[in-house]
């Protein structure tokens, strides 16, 4: 869909496409503040996911009906779906249920920033911010490794770092490289992967904008102005992909951050 | 249209290199969320499960128990009438032996009673004959030594004389009939 109104732009040449580096502007519209560094949309988005969140879930459970009504149910689908699928089944019975909370504030949080981004005029996933998903990986990241020094001490680190059954030779290669897939390249990949994701979404999103306008509105030709309509159309499947797309990256997020406790928690049997 | 001076107004940051303004607000809101959710959320969302758990299984132990108790009642209902059922027929069958004894009695009370009859009556009848044979022998006596006496013209008064002729020829009779009827009954 896209590459089909970046071919009409290059024939044109008169359309500079948005670069990676230009829709990853923060703020677009022009009601977002500069205060010093700057509170920009993405921070009152993330304000407002929060405030979404507490009022919903809130609202949906407040008269803890045993026969629920249709607000509540959907509610408790939420909840039962992070605590079932990616607490107990991942966690296992015994602790699952300390890290629900956790894994049930990252899915919904993840969840509904990255659905800002199908929404006009917000328009924009929160974590299309690297700084959003650093946060989030960081706050992972420290809470899984605490963990397993917590429950292991200092033994944690060779349980993490040496591979049991593997001859002694090898060792020298293959310690270097688990220290630096687990404690590093993991974070690295945990948040990259999301952040990357809601970024390409919103290239998208971006360039059939600026294209769709620039050949409807700065194109004397007819063919030209209907091409731009093409693109909106070709737009309306990438818009439900995209969808999705939010959807499973807040699943795989949370599913990851169930599995990397669960390895800590249980470092023992890896 | 987004124009070139907005878009080179952000500078030529990479992607990966973050706002560090973001990262502390994104951090700090999903602090304070998880607040809310420990706090808040989850705790009733936790009591609501299991408060449907109870309420569930309370009924179904209640509806276990009424049906046990169905069950129950059902099996006595169906014993008493199997009960019944057992009771009407014996009766019925008691009912049927004893009218038979009573029609078997009665019959042989009537074929007993016929029989006493019966032999009464031959009884009086075998008396009566006894007595009318005995008179007739004493008037066949009395009658044959008068028409003797009679036809004879004399007198035999001498008493003892002539019953003893009486007495002979009786006898002599009596012989005579005793034959006859033994030959009868040979014939």
């Amino acid at each position: 869909m896209h590459s089909l109104a970046l071919a009409a732009a290059d024939n044109e040449g008169g359309f500079t496409p948005p670069t990676l580096e230009e829709t990853h502007l923060p703020e677009i519209l022009p009601w977002m503040a500069e205060w010093g560094t700057g509170f920009g949309k993405q921070m009152l988005m993330i304000v407002l996911s929060i405030v979404l969140i507490w009022w919903f879930f809130s609202a949906a459970i407040r008269k803890r009906a045993l026969v629920p009504s249709r607000l509540q149910w959907l509610a408790e689908s939420g909840y039962g779906f992070v605590r079932n699928t990616m607490g107990r089944d991942v966690i296992g019975e015994k602790h699952f249920m300390t890290w629900v909370p956790l894994l049930f504030g990252i899915f919904f949080f993840i969840l509904v920033n990255n659905l800002f981004g199908a929404i006009p005029l917000l328009q924009l996933p929160s974590f299309s911010h690297v700084g959003a998903a650093y946060a989030m990986a960081g706050i992972v990241w420290i809470l899984w490794v605490g963990v397993g020094f917590q429950k292991y001490g200092l033994r944690y680190v060779k349980l993490v770092a040496v591979p049991s059954g593997v001859p002694k030779p090898l060792l020298i290669l293959l310690v270097p490289l688990e220290i630096l897939s687990n404690f590093i390249i993991r974070p690295v990949t945990h948040s990259l992967r999301l952040m990357a994701v809601m970024l390409a979404g919103h290239v998208i999103v971006m360039l059939v904008g600026s294209g769709a306008e620039f050949l409807i509105t700065q194109q004397e030709s007819l063919a030209m102005n209907a091409t731009g309509v093409l693109v909106l159309l070709g737009f309306i499947p990438m818009y439900f992909l995209e969808l999705a797309m939010m959807i499973l990256q807040a699943f795989v997020f949370t599913l990851l951050t169930a599995v990397y406790l669960q390895g800590a928690l249980e470092a023992e049997a890896h | 249209m987004i124009s070139a001076d907005v878009l080179h107004a952000a500078g030529e940051a990479s992607p990966l290199v973050p706002n560090p303004w973001e990262i502390l607000a994104t951090g700090l809101g999903f602090i304070v969320l998880m607040i809310v959710v420990v706090k808040f959320i989850v705790p009733a969302f936790e009591k609501t499960y299991q408060q449907r758990v109870e309420a569930i299984e309370g009924g179904l132990n209640k509806a276990e128990e009424a049906q046990a108790e169905a069950e129950a009642m059902k099996a006595r209902y169906e014993q008493s009438l199997a009960d019944a059922h057992a009771e009407a027929s014996r009766l019925r069958e008691e009912a049927r032996a004893e009218g038979a004894q009573i029609v078997a009695e009665h019959k042989e009370k009537a074929a007993a009673e016929a029989a006493r009859i019966t032999e009464q009556a031959q009884q009086q009848i075998a008396a009566e004959r006894q007595q009318a044979f005995a008179s007739l022998r004493q008037d066949v006596g009395t009658l044959a030594t008068q028409l003797a006496g009679r036809i004879v013209g004399e007198a035999l008064d001498d008493d003892s004389r002539s019953q003893r002729v009486v007495d002979r020829f009786l006898a002599d009779l009596d012989a005579e009939q005793t034959d006859q009827s033994r030959t009868e009954a040979a014939q």
